[in-house]
């Protein structure tokens, strides 16, 4: 049980991502997680505005419901499954964020300073969540998928359009923390 | 509803993994953005070479889906302009909040609520990405 409460090292969690990506395609579907944002705009009636919209979302459902699952997921593996232990980051990084005002690193799983209500709620932290979010559901779906569509199935069938894509993934990375991260904090 | 338990489980499997192995961190994907831990590379690393094997023997082994068709990988279309620039705009957005939308619903069940705000806005990322399609470069 201690070997569960601990964190996982990257070599068990590695091979179990592959087995969760493996099992959907095994039930004849496929692991994307970005498609839930596409779907969910369809329920919301985003037919009405674009045909990209326009589709059969309750063959779907199946995606909605390991969606479900992974928030089922997350607070069972965070309530029940969790020591309480600081992330184990490297001394680098701590020096690095403390440089750009962040304090406590790696004490919880994010940091309050952009998810705590109190900073949240300022202009520029509610900047910082629409932005970031909005990013991600535009270059997703432009993109045609995120981590677990291109960089995990599209890269383990050895598709080109995903190593493109994942190029991308960290072209966008790289400027936002080399680059912009400077000028924001 | 049986027929969606085993979806339920797969992703409750999903949920925990993400969590335990920490790659629903925000101070990860910063330490992987940076070059400074192996961690987050390993975790993709493995996950994609252990993909890969997977992948090789069911398709030596002619293994079929539950459904009863062959087991096959969706083929993303050809191109190169909407991968790059996709793929650069969610890098952004992703290096930026620290969560890819996997994360982002995971993190909502530990209890992190202000999530929400990112996936409302991702959904009108989404929304208008639908309005602006036809417009786009792809």
């Amino acid at each position: 049980m201690e070997l569960i409460k601990d964190p996982w090292p990257w070599y068990v969690s590695g091979p179990c991502i592959a087995i969760i990506m493996f099992l959907l395609l095994y039930f004849g579907k496929t692991f994307g997680m970005s498609s839930n944002l596409r779907t969910m705009c369809a329920i919301g009636g985003a037919g009405k505005y674009s045909e990209f919209f326009k589709f059969d979302w309750k063959s779907q459902r199946w995606n909605l419901i390991v969606m479900i699952g992974a928030i089922v997921g997350g607070f069972i593996a965070h309530f029940f499954l969790s020591n309480p232990t600081n992330i184990n980051l490297s001394t680098e990084t701590i020096t690095d964020l403390n440089t750009l005002g962040f304090k406590n690193v790696g004490n919880s799983l994010l940091p309050p300073e952009l998810f705590a209500w109190e900073n949240v709620l300022t202009l520029k932290g509610i900047a910082i969540l629409v932005i970031g979010g909005f990013l991600v559901g535009f270059g997703t779906r432009y993109a045609g998928g995120c981590t677990s569509g291109h960089a995990i199935t599209g890269l383990s069938s050895l598709q080109l359009p995903s190593l493109i894509a994942v190029i991308g993934f960290f072209i966008g990375g790289l400027i936002m923390i080399h680059l912009i991260f400077p000028i924001l904090f | 509803m049986t027929k969606f338990l085993k979806f339920f489980l797969v992703g409750i499997f999903f949920g925990i993994v993400l969590v335990k192995s920490e790659a629903v961190s925000w101070y990860r994907i910063f330490e992987m953005f940076k070059f400074q831990s192996f961690h987050m590379y390993g975790i993709i690393g493995t996950a994609v070479i252990t993909g890969v094997l997977l992948l090789q023997v069911a398709k030596r082994s002619h293994l079929k889906t539950t459904q009863g068709t062959n087991l096959r990988v969706p083929l993303k279309d050809k191109g190169f302009v909407k991968y790059i620039i996709g793929g650069s705009i969610f890098g952004l957005g992703w290096a930026l909040c620290g969560a890819c939308p996997g994360p982002m619903y995971i993190l909502v069940g530990t209890g992190v609520f202000s999530m929400l705000i990112v996936i409302a806005s991702a959904l009108f990322g989404t929304f208008i990405y639908g309005i602006l399609k036809r417009k786009l470069p792809h």
